[in-house]
């Protein structure tokens, strides 16, 4: 909402300058976005400093300068003129402005294959003389306003606020003026209406009663034999000031009441009018040429105004080009009319379609504005134009009903924390329209017409404080007193997730919840596609199913950069289904590239699927679950692994449901997305269910046995089959004797000579120790020999000699 | 001199010359060998009369001792001055590169959600979480916004259905409603998280993060919400002094409701919180709307309290000096790297929020 001072005070009577007044629209809730000179043809014209002239790469006669317009960026201008020399001082021309010589719309432009950004002007094509050899030369006094607008330097400032949707009322500038004059910036002036001179014309209008009938009460005038003409200079000012565009006295006057008054107007040139006023619900296949010069297709239950011919304009949103006033035009229908707030947005949101008009009903227009609408409308159109007033006629199907809400009088201070008088409730209310009845323990208020917002007594203590001043609060220093743990379990892991991992060596990023579908697909692992109905682009169609989607591609871009070892992971939610809480929460990690990268001293390695492996299971160890708990699975495995070099892992004692899963991404993958890299490994960790399986962190630890006898270590190597698992091979020995067995390590691995081609050796290294004794040389036998009679027999593996 | 006297000062003079282990080795056995000359002497003693006897074996023994004190120090220096030598030849070049070490990182909008997080534990907040996608009722209706409301128009919402009543949330406030409806006032709690609008600019991103706060309780009143976010904005930039600005605004989901101002300062390019005569606005909030409670199952004859909302990403930008919102999720290594927080610096009140 724009507004000037000297519009404002056509309604406030006030000496407080402009700072005191828009501090106090800022203090009041009328939030003041943007200060500015009125705009106009010239304003576009800035005052630019030449810091760099040189001669085209492709023109003699051309220059090419960078200019400085006052903006963060210097400008590309290519420019003829001979005096365009670094250091003079002239007027730029931006593009989308226009130049008045001959009235071009300048564009950003390829001049012989260099780019320019707007004009620099010479004397005559500005009109201001006809010299134009070479570009103006302002003096060195206009150094210090490079950027300003050349012409623009005495107008009056255009203030523009920000309106929030509750306010409807200061979408008019008396409403602006009454929260002012209640604020205490002035005196509202009360409106005067001239005594007019009416006649008995009129037509006929009809509203159609039926359910979704958006028009409530529908107000017209006709005005006869007028000389509709150009406004006035005056009007025209005001308009082009609030950015309208003038065009004629007839709809220059019914916009300027609508920024006014608040109150829309719409003018019909009665002569095009088929007999009479009907106001009804579209039908199907009907259609609208509308004033925007666009056509619409209606569908049923619009509100339209319409004639025994059909559709004239939408009620409440846009008039219709069949009706619509000329210069020429003769006697007008003035519609003054109530239209529903929500059946008024619900079609323009059908139709796609905004309108200053639309804006305010949508929000809501005071229903008793509808005759001081035709009065003030009849009042300036026969002053500027001329002519004769027919009967003011209000046709309704409701009434208005008077809203009243009782305020209990201690409500205001329970809620804002502060002591408020009954007084200053009555004083402040009063001041703001509403009429206040004091009762024993409340207030009764009687709501204005042009407040829809306020229904309840909690509006009421809005208006009393924003009147009063936010600052009047005290502030109450926060209490300590807790009602829960800051972090739940779920929480606790999510945030121990996050450093666990960055400290592996991972960059945590946060990508999009969303994800390009292709790419998406590879991850979805029989999941289903969830798309969104509005993406913002086409390849952000789908909610990701795992977060390796938008990793990789982020991977991709890094490695495209040059970056060829990185590690990135990412804690937080893929997407089952489209329903709420059909979503997990995940830590996802990927590194491409070495292990060991090249270096003076070390061999080099890329990585492999143990890197991976290590990093989850010690990642797992430091959310609390160590290796002896859990299980790593080969069946059912996520298909964007490769299927020989990947894992799940469950817990032991609940298998085939695995909560994290590790890998090299499957080579197909890397290879169809282009990623440039000879390795590639990841893995994830669903937490959530991570978290359900496993249960609360136990705090209270094992109390810890220490033995003190000396313990024995014994060497085996098996020559095994090659399809048995390593972790088989170790429970078997672990549980020959658990108690005694303190640990054993895989020390070899060997295939290949003297070995059978379908088998390996695995030899393990077993530590022996006992809690309470010396184990004695036949102790230690008798345990070996288990162990190896346990793998021969068990797997059918050989002890190797 | 007696013999065993010259054994003495001729060895003790040898063994201080002796600067080697073959050296020692023969000294060793030079005199305690099977014929060595302290061995020998040894001998002698059956030899000597009943009264020389006792004192003869004395002083063998005191000078045994003497020079078995002299062998241990002396071969203890040896081996010192071995070990010296040795690491002469040892040097190498230790301005060569280390063996290489990963570092990862934690993403600042992460760090400033552990750091907001600590900042409200302290004063018994906890932390509350609501799926990102939400129905309609709960983005909207339940938060006092109907349909067909203009405030609707506010949110460029995604959407997973075709009828509308599946989103992605516009807004962390949701999370107010199933809060209250899952359990009992009274409520105390942030709610950090993702929030989707379909807007994509400078300084707009489709995903951007929200901190949502709610304190309902039977007399937590607006002198309340200002004592609470004068503490967390001034612990949050960590600055003792904090000037502090309520204008009056508009959300539908609160009532009385206000944007807040914090005060700055620009010095060379950069912003100082809580100096200077500049107005930074930082959220908006406001008393909860007893719509919204009621729609919560929250009797609002008997319970009232505030709610509040802030742009995590803006924080985080604001605090450490970002420019570039959309560079927070472009995933560019050397930002990350730039930006990010060591894992090892957690935000906590007794070590401080930063180091």
């Amino acid at each position: 909402m724009k507004f000037t001072l000297n519009w404002l005070k056509d309604h406030l009577v006030t000496k407080k300058s402009e700072k005191q007044i828009t501090d106090t629209l800022n203090k009041i809730g009328l939030e003041v976005e943007n200060i500015h000179p009125i705009k106009d043809e010239f304003s576009d014209f800035l005052i630019a400093k030449i810091i760099k002239s040189e001669k085209h790469p492709n023109a003699d006669r051309l220059k090419v300068c960078d200019v400085d317009v006052g903006q963060k960026n210097i400008l590309k201008v290519v420019c003829g003129a001979a005096n365009a020399c670094a250091g003079l001082i002239t007027i730029y021309a931006p593009p989308g402005s226009i130049i008045p010589k001959n009235n071009m719309k300048l564009e950003v432009s390829k001049i012989r294959g260099v780019t320019s950004y707007g004009m620099l002007c010479s004397e005559s094509e500005l009109n201001l003389s006809n010299e134009s050899k070479g570009i103006i030369a302002l003096s060195g006094k206009f150094k210090n306003k490079v950027g300003k607008s050349y012409f623009n330097n005495k107008k009056e400032n255009v203030i523009e606020l920000s309106i929030t949707p509750n306010r409807p009322d200061c979408l008019g500038i008396r409403g602006i003026a009454r929260d002012l004059a209640a604020a205490g910036i002035g005196k509202l002036k009360p409106l005067k209406n001239k005594k007019l001179k009416k006649n008995n014309n009129k037509i006929n209008v009809v509203i159609k009663k039926s359910k979704n009938q958006s028009c409530k009460i529908f107000g017209s005038c006709l005005i006869t034999n007028i000389k509709n003409q150009e406004s006035p200079k005056w009007l025209k000012d005001r308009l082009i000031a609030v950015g309208l565009r003038p065009i004629s006295a007839v709809v220059d006057i019914t916009n300027f009441i609508m920024i006014d008054l608040n109150r829309p107007l719409h003018a019909y040139d009665l002569d095009k009018i088929n007999k009479r006023i009907i106001v009804r619900e579209s039908k199907k296949n009907e259609s609208l040429n509308a004033l925007d010069n666009k056509k619409y297709n209606l569908s049923d239950g619009m509100c339209v105004i319409s004639d025994e011919g059909g559709p004239l304009g939408l009620g409440g949103i846009i008039g219709g080009t069949r009706s619509s006033t000329e210069i020429d035009t003769k006697n007008i229908i003035v519609e003054s009319a109530y239209f529903d707030p929500s059946i008024t947005r619900n079609t323009s949101s059908i139709l796609n379609l905004n309108s200053d008009a639309k804006y305010r009903f949508e929000r809501g227009i005071d229903p008793n504005s509808i005759e001081n609408g035709l009065q003030k409308a009849a009042e300036m159109i026969t002053e500027i134009c001329g002519g004769e007033i027919g009967k003011f006629q209000l046709t309704k199907t409701t009434e208005i009903l008077k809203k009243e809400i009782k305020l209990d009088n201690n409500f205001p201070s329970k809620v804002l924390g502060i002591n408020i008088s009954y007084k200053e409730i009555i004083n402040i209310l009063e001041n703001l329209g509403f009429k206040c009845k004091k009762n024993k323990s409340y207030v009764s208020v009687q709501i204005p017409s042009w407040r829809p917002d306020v229904n309840e007594k909690i509006d009421l203590v809005e208006e009393i404080i924003r009147i009063k001043g936010l600052e009047t609060i005290k502030s109450i220093d926060p209490e300590k007193n807790r009602i829960n743990e800051t972090l739940n379990n779920n929480q606790k892991h999510f945030h121990l997730a996050q450093r666990s991992i960055a400290s592996k060596g991972y960059l945590e990023a946060i990508t999009w919840s969303f994800a390009n579908e292709q790419i998406n697909n590879f991850f979805l692992n029989s999941k289903k596609c969830n798309r969104l109905i509005n993406p913002i682009s086409a390849d952000l169609g789908v909610l990701r199913s795992s977060i390796f989607s938008n990793l990789v591609e982020k991977i991709k871009e890094n490695i495209d950069r040059g970056e060829n070892n990185i590690a990135l992971f990412e804690v937080g939610p893929v997407f089952d289904g489209i329903n709420p809480g059909e979503q997990a929460i995940n830590a996802t990690a990927i590194s491409a590239g070495y292990a060991v990268n090249p270096n003076w001293n070390e061999k080099k390695r890329l990585l492999d699927v143990f890197d991976v492996k290590r990093d989850l299971i010690h990642i797992l160890n430091e959310l609390g679950t160590i290796e002896d708990e859990i299980e790593i699975e080969t069946s059912n495995l996520p298909n964007y692994f490769h299927p020989g070099k990947s894992g799940n892992i469950s817990y032991s004692n609940n298998p085939n449901n695995h909560f994290a899963s590790f890998g090299e991404l499957h080579p197909n993958i890397i290879n169809q997305l282009e990623v440039k890299t000879d390795s590639m490994v990841g893995f994830e960790i669903n937490l959530d269910k991570y978290v359900k399986l496993k249960g609360l962190n136990k705090k209270i630890k094992n109390v810890y046995q220490f033995s003190e006898y000396q313990k024995s270590e014994r060497d085996f190597a098996f020559i095994v089959d090659k399809n048995i698992k390593a972790q088989e091979l170790l429970k078997l020995i672990k549980n020959v004797d658990s108690t005694m067995i303190k640990d054993i390590s895989i020390f070899d691995l060997y295939e290949g000579e003297n070995i059978p081609k379908e088998k390996k050796s695995l030899a393990f290294k077993v530590v022996i120790q006992s809690i309470d004794k010396a184990l004695t040389e036949n102790d230690i036998n008798n345990i070996s020999k288990k162990i190896i009679k346990t793998i021969e027999d068990k797997t059918g593996s050989k002890l190797r000699s | 001199m007696s013999e065993i006297e010259k054994i003495k000062s001729e060895y003790l003079e040898k063994l201080n010359n002796c600067s080697n282990t073959d050296n020692l080795n023969q000294i060793k056995n030079e005199l305690f060998g099977k014929n060595g000359l302290i061995t020998n002497q040894f001998k002698l003693i059956s030899s000597k009369s009943e009264n020389e006897k006792k004192n003869f074996a004395a002083q063998i023994n005191l000078i045994k001792n003497l020079l078995q004190d002299k062998i241990e120090r002396v071969s203890k220096q040896i081996e010192i001055d071995e070990i010296n030598k040795k690491l002469d030849t040892e040097r190498v070049d230790v301005t060569l590169p280390e063996r290489s070490f990963k570092k990862g990182k934690i993403h600042p909008v992460s760090q400033v959600i552990d750091e907001i997080s600590s900042i409200f534990s302290e004063i018994g907040f906890s932390v509350a979480e609501g799926p990102d996608v939400e129905n309609e009722y709960n983005n909207f209706t339940a938060l006092n916004t109907p349909p067909n409301h203009p405030a609707r128009d506010m949110h460029d919402t995604f959407y997973l259905s075709e009828d509308k009543n599946l989103l992605l949330r516009t807004h962390t406030s949701p999370v107010q409603i199933r809060t209250m409806l899952k359990g009992k006032p009274p409520f105390k709690i942030i709610a950090p998280g993702r929030t989707y609008r379909c807007d994509s600019d400078q300084t707009h991103t489709p995903m951007f993060h929200q901190l949502e706060g709610l304190h309902v309780d039977k007399d937590i009143n607006m002198g309340h919400l200002k004592g609470c976010l004068n503490y967390f904005i001034k612990e949050f930039f960590e600055v003792k002094k904090l000037k502090m600005r309520f204008r009056p605004s508009h959300f539908p989901f609160t009532e009385p409701s206000a944007e807040v101002d914090i005060g700055y300062d620009l010095k060379n390019g950069e912003i100082i919180i809580g100096e200077g005569d500049k107005w930074l606005e930082i959220l908006g909030c406001g008393m909860v709307h007893p719509n919204v409670l009621k729609n919560s199952k929250v009797d609002s004859s008997k319970y009232q309290g505030f709610a509040f909302g802030i742009g995590i990403d803006r924080l985080a930008m604001l605090k450490y000096g970002i420019k570039d919102l959309r560079s927070f999720f472009d995933c560019n290594y050397k930002w990350l790297n730039h930006y990010g927080f060591d894992p090892v610096d957690v935000p906590t009140n007794y070590r401080g929020l930063s180091r």
